[in-house]
């Protein structure tokens, strides 16, 4: 069996956190509004309409380019794609073709850098929905323009990635840094962000590359690494049975979990591009650029190292809080309020992250050290959290009006242990017979009778009275 | 009061002193115009369809602002608008039948600033299909007639607009240029027309032809109506990314003051041209020595890259109208062709028995220079010439203030006579479409006739130089006492 080397290059198309579509002054759609709801005579492309560009779709690109570090020219301009589907209202979408907004960037993944491309804006198109299973065999289509004209970044990688691991993470890379400078919510589940891999395979050691399909109709990262799996798959049986992968877009079925064909790509569409005649050419103004680029926070590839270098935490910890900007600004605002970094991070990561709702950095400090200092038990200071999210109220003034504390002193706890142990004879013959996670079962009484019980006391008061 | 009959051979200012007089209404000069067209149009056809509704509210409220003593300069005269300009609830086809039915929701830019200056619309002249024409015999309903003679075309795209304002159906009427299509049919029906500046006058609401050439311009019967008419719907508008900051300027500026001490340019090549008539260069002849009588001075000027123009537009104007026109799919508006078996057939059973003939050619032509593997040598070298020949005009500039020739090298020709040729049509905009190419203002002003038919005087300005191209035309009008008048219609 020959050694397959996996190739992927990543399209992502993105939409930039604007208010309203990419050339006229028609507000996003939110999900679900009704169709054809968020239109105008633009977006619908009216017979006489022009394009305006929207100033903050270019602000965005030209924030997520600089954070990919591309290089961005003086001059950029629109282009005309030209081709007819019935989502399209205009009969050509407006996009960059040879002179896109920016090029030759980077992404740092685990330490390796991912090549960009380039970094172009254009417009969505819109929806179709049709009764029967496509466009040509369809009774009836529907077309809803709600989403036509949305502004989208689209983000090429060069064919840089080895693996599907290696192809999520990149997405979920890209996902962190466009939150973290604020270009775009990246919201895959609402079609914010779009991951469309251009896979191959080739035998190991091979400089030349395979024939590649496209992956479309991705939207979760789950999604994505699966697709890739598959896809991989499915080549390699392909070319070990001694057939060719025909270059094609392939759509991935969520409900099947495999790829289908598309659209085959051996004859290339000529979408006949030319300058977009309604749109003068952008000039970049570079002090504008250099305003953008100071403004830009820190990255989330550096602020894990800073995590891991500075604060010593575990570079999985410091992934997911370097993540996302708010949970990195808290971290940071925890330690800077005294508390230690670990404990700060373990509970922005256990309690914090999964609710999404931050407390103030110096109320999370003060809980810290509560807790470190054994004031109250692990379960009542969760208690706290919450409280104090909801409420702002200072974990201190919580603890003081419920009487949370915990009860660190054997003598106190060695009645109601014993209590236990009277009560559950077959977890404790269970435990005496060898089969030690028993003591779990006592545990749990134990701290359902007395919920102050410092946990880790009252397991070794148990350990040493079944002993 | 008055009978009416006296009413529609009115210049804008003549009558706009009677209605600010009151010894007549908006409501009144209307009417008068109405009652013309009941008794002309049937034989001119230069308006597919009429706007009541609009025009008797629209007469109401100028005759109130009248009354109030709040009337600007186009307050309460009937202007018609060429079919390519969207008006909000009136039916706008671009001639063509692919639009039949078509309403445009929202009115744009250009008609909407002579609404608000308190214009009153009259009708939707006819044009050729998309404007693409010199006869105004592509249009998707019928062609127009010359009101010199009724035998003869009017030119075109805009031969509607320039056959009502010949025939006194409008005082003034709205056109497009794309390569000479407001001067070209003025100068055949003995009418003023005038192109802007590329980026004077907002889009916003002209049906596309060619972006990048495309502007809206006024046709009038004296270079004043023009003028004041140009100055309103002029200025920059947010909706149009190509409307220039510069836009509301100088339109007006010293517009008045006569030749005296200009420098005219009389290119060589432009007098050269195939096909350009004995009588209409005699005409033109004297129309430079007129000038210079007035004390202009005539230079020589070369235009070398004349030759080119006409191949680069008919490469630039179909490949940008072929992706402007893809948008008439038969999904959204318009005709459809409900019955096809598939979307593809849909696509192209709508498009086959929408367009005409000419409008499918230039599709095709455009497709064509687009594709890959011929983009480079068509589009591109086509946009090079562009630039070559902009550079021409910069030069030509430098040694004078502007340039005279002939808007067309003949007068109106028979109805039918070039429709089997496209080529010999579109050698009819080969002195006009340079200004499109380059961007330029440009007007057409009648010059006298021949063989009893109109000839029409180009002056072409620099870029912004609107108020120059309109000085040199107002002095030659005074000078030489030649009046657009209203065609008897034979």
């Amino acid at each position: 069996m020959p050694e397959w080397e996996v190739v992927i290059g990543m399209e992502v198309h993105v939409q930039p956190k604007t208010r309203s579509k990419m050339f006229c002054g028609c507000a996003i759609a939110p999900l679900n509004a009704p169709p054809n709801s968020y239109v105008c005579e633009v977006c619908l492309g009216m017979p006489g309409v022009l394009p305006v560009v929207n100033r903050a779709a270019v602000e965005a690109c030209l924030k997520t380019a600089l954070a990919l570090r591309c290089e961005i020219p003086r001059h950029t301009k629109f282009d005309r794609k030209n081709y007819m589907y019935p989502d399209l209202p205009k009969g050509y979408q407006i996009s960059q073709y040879d002179l896109p907004m920016s090029r030759n960037g980077q992404l740092e993944l685990n330490g390796r850098r991912v090549r960009i491309r380039r970094v172009h804006l254009e417009e969505d198109t819109g929806k179709l929905v049709h009764a029967g299973d496509k466009l040509h065999k369809a009774w009836e289509s529907f077309v809803d323009l709600n989403r036509a004209g949305v502004p989208l970044m689209e983000i090429v990688s060069e064919p840089d990635l080895r693996s599907a691991d290696e192809a999520r993470d990149y997405a979920m890379g890209l996902r962190a840094l466009l939150r973290t400078i604020g270009a775009s919510e990246a919201d895959m589940e609402k079609g914010q962000l779009r991951a469309e891999p251009n896979i191959s395979i080739r035998r190991s050691g091979s400089q030349e590359l395979g024939v590649k399909t496209e992956l479309k109709n991705i939207n979760s990262f789950r999604a994505l690494h699966r697709a890739i799996g598959y896809e991989v798959a499915r080549q390699r049986e392909v070319l070990e049975s001694g057939g060719h992968v025909v270059q094609e877009t392939r759509g991935w079925s969520e409900d099947e979990q495999r790829t289908f064909s598309q659209r085959s790509k051996e004859f290339a569409e000529d979408y006949r591009y030319f300058p977009e005649p309604d749109l003068p050419p952008l000039e970049l103004d570079p002090s504008w650029i250099e305003e953008l680029r100071l403004a830009l926070p820190e990255l989330p590839a550096a602020r894990h190292g800073r995590l891991v270098a500075q604060h010593g935490l575990p570079p999985g910890d410091a992934a997911l809080i370097s993540e996302n900007r708010e949970l990195a600004d808290l971290f940071e605002g925890t330690v800077a309020a005294g508390a230690p970094a670990r404990q700060a991070a373990n509970w922005i990561v256990g309690e914090v992250a999964p609710t999404g709702k931050l407390p103030s950095a110096e109320n999370l400090a003060e809980l810290v050290r509560l807790v470190v200092e054994g004031g109250i038990t692990r379960d009542q200071a969760k208690e706290v959290l919450i409280e104090s999210v909801e409420t702002g109220r200072t974990p201190a003034e919580i603890v003081a009006e419920h009487g949370y504390r915990q009860i660190s002193d054997e003598s106190e706890l060695r009645v109601i242990a014993e209590a236990v142990i009277d009560a559950n004879p077959k977890a404790v013959a269970d435990y005496r017979s060898g089969k030690k996670q028993a003591i779990g079962v006592l545990i749990r009484d134990l701290t359902a009778r007395a919920p102050q019980a410092n946990r880790k006391v009252a397991n070794e008061l148990l350990v040493k009275l079944l002993g | 009061m008055s009978d009416g009959s006296d009413l529609t051979g009115l210049t804008i200012q003549e009558a706009g002193r009677l209605l600010r007089l009151g010894s007549v209404s908006a409501a009144e000069l209307v009417t008068a115009h109405v009652a013309r067209i009941e008794r002309l149009d049937s034989h001119v056809k230069a308006f597919l369809r009429f706007t009541p509704e609009l025009w008797e509210k629209q007469a109401e409220v100028a005759d109130r602002r009248i009354r109030a003593g709040e009337a600007g300069p186009l307050t309460g005269i009937p202007i018609a608008v060429k079919d390519v300009l969207c008006v909000r609830g009136v039916e706008t086809t671009a001639g063509s039948k692919i639009l039949r039915g078509f309403k445009p929701p929202y009115t744009g830019t250009a008609v909407s600033r002579l609404f608000e200056a308190g214009a009153v619309m009259i009708g939707v002249t006819n044009c050729d299909e998309f404007a693409m024409g010199s006869s105004t015999e592509n249009s998707g309903y019928f062609p127009t007639h010359n009101p010199w003679d009724l035998a003869r075309v009017p030119g075109g795209s805009s031969g509607g607009s320039a056959a009502a304002v010949a025939a006194g159906e409008a005082m003034v009427a709205l056109g497009t240029d794309t390569g000479g299509s407001i001067r070209q049919p003025a100068a055949l029906c003995g009418v003023v027309g005038m192109k802007p500046t590329y980026g004077r006058v907002s889009r916003y609401g002209l049906i596309a032809f060619a972006s990048s050439l495309d502007q809206i311009g006024p046709l009038a019967r004296c270079v004043d109506d023009a003028a004041i008419t140009l100055s309103l719907m002029a200025g920059h508008d947010p909706l149009d990314a190509t409307s220039s900051e510069r836009a509301g300027i100088e339109v007006l500026n010293n517009y008045d003051r006569g030749v005296k001490g200009m420098r005219l340019g009389v290119p060589r090549e432009y007098f050269e041209v195939e096909g350009i008539e004995p009588g209409v260069k005699a005409a033109v002849d004297a129309a430079l020595f007129i000038l210079r009588r007035e004390g202009a001075e005539l230079v020589d000027v070369s235009l070398p890259h004349t030759d080119y123009g006409l191949a680069a537009y008919y490469i630039i104007a179909p490949a940008e109208c072929s992706s402007n026109l893809a948008r008439y799919d038969g999904v959204r508006y318009g005709m459809s062709e409900e019955d096809a078996p598939n979307v593809t057939e849909m696509y192209m059973e709508t498009r086959r028995k929408g367009f005409g003939s000419e409008v499918r050619r230039r599709v095709m032509l455009g497709t064509y220079a687009l594709s890959s593997g011929y983009y480079d040598a068509y589009y591109l070298k086509a946009q090079k010439v562009r630039t070559l020949i902009k550079r021409d005009f910069d030069l030509a500039f430098e040694k004078c203030d502007a340039i005279i020739s002939a808007t067309s090298p003949t007068v109106a020709f028979p109805i039918g006579s070039k429709t089997q040729d496209p080529l010999s049509m579109y050698l009819c905009d080969v002195l006009t479409l340079g200004g499109n190419l380059a961007g330029l203002p440009g007007i057409s002003v009648p010059c006298g006739t021949s063989d009893g038919l109109p000839v029409g005087l180009q002056v072409l300005g620099p870029q912004w130089g609107e108020n120059v191209v309109l000085r040199v035309a107002r002095a030659y009008e005074q000078a030489s006492g030649v009046k657009a008048e209203v065609a008897g219609v034979a």
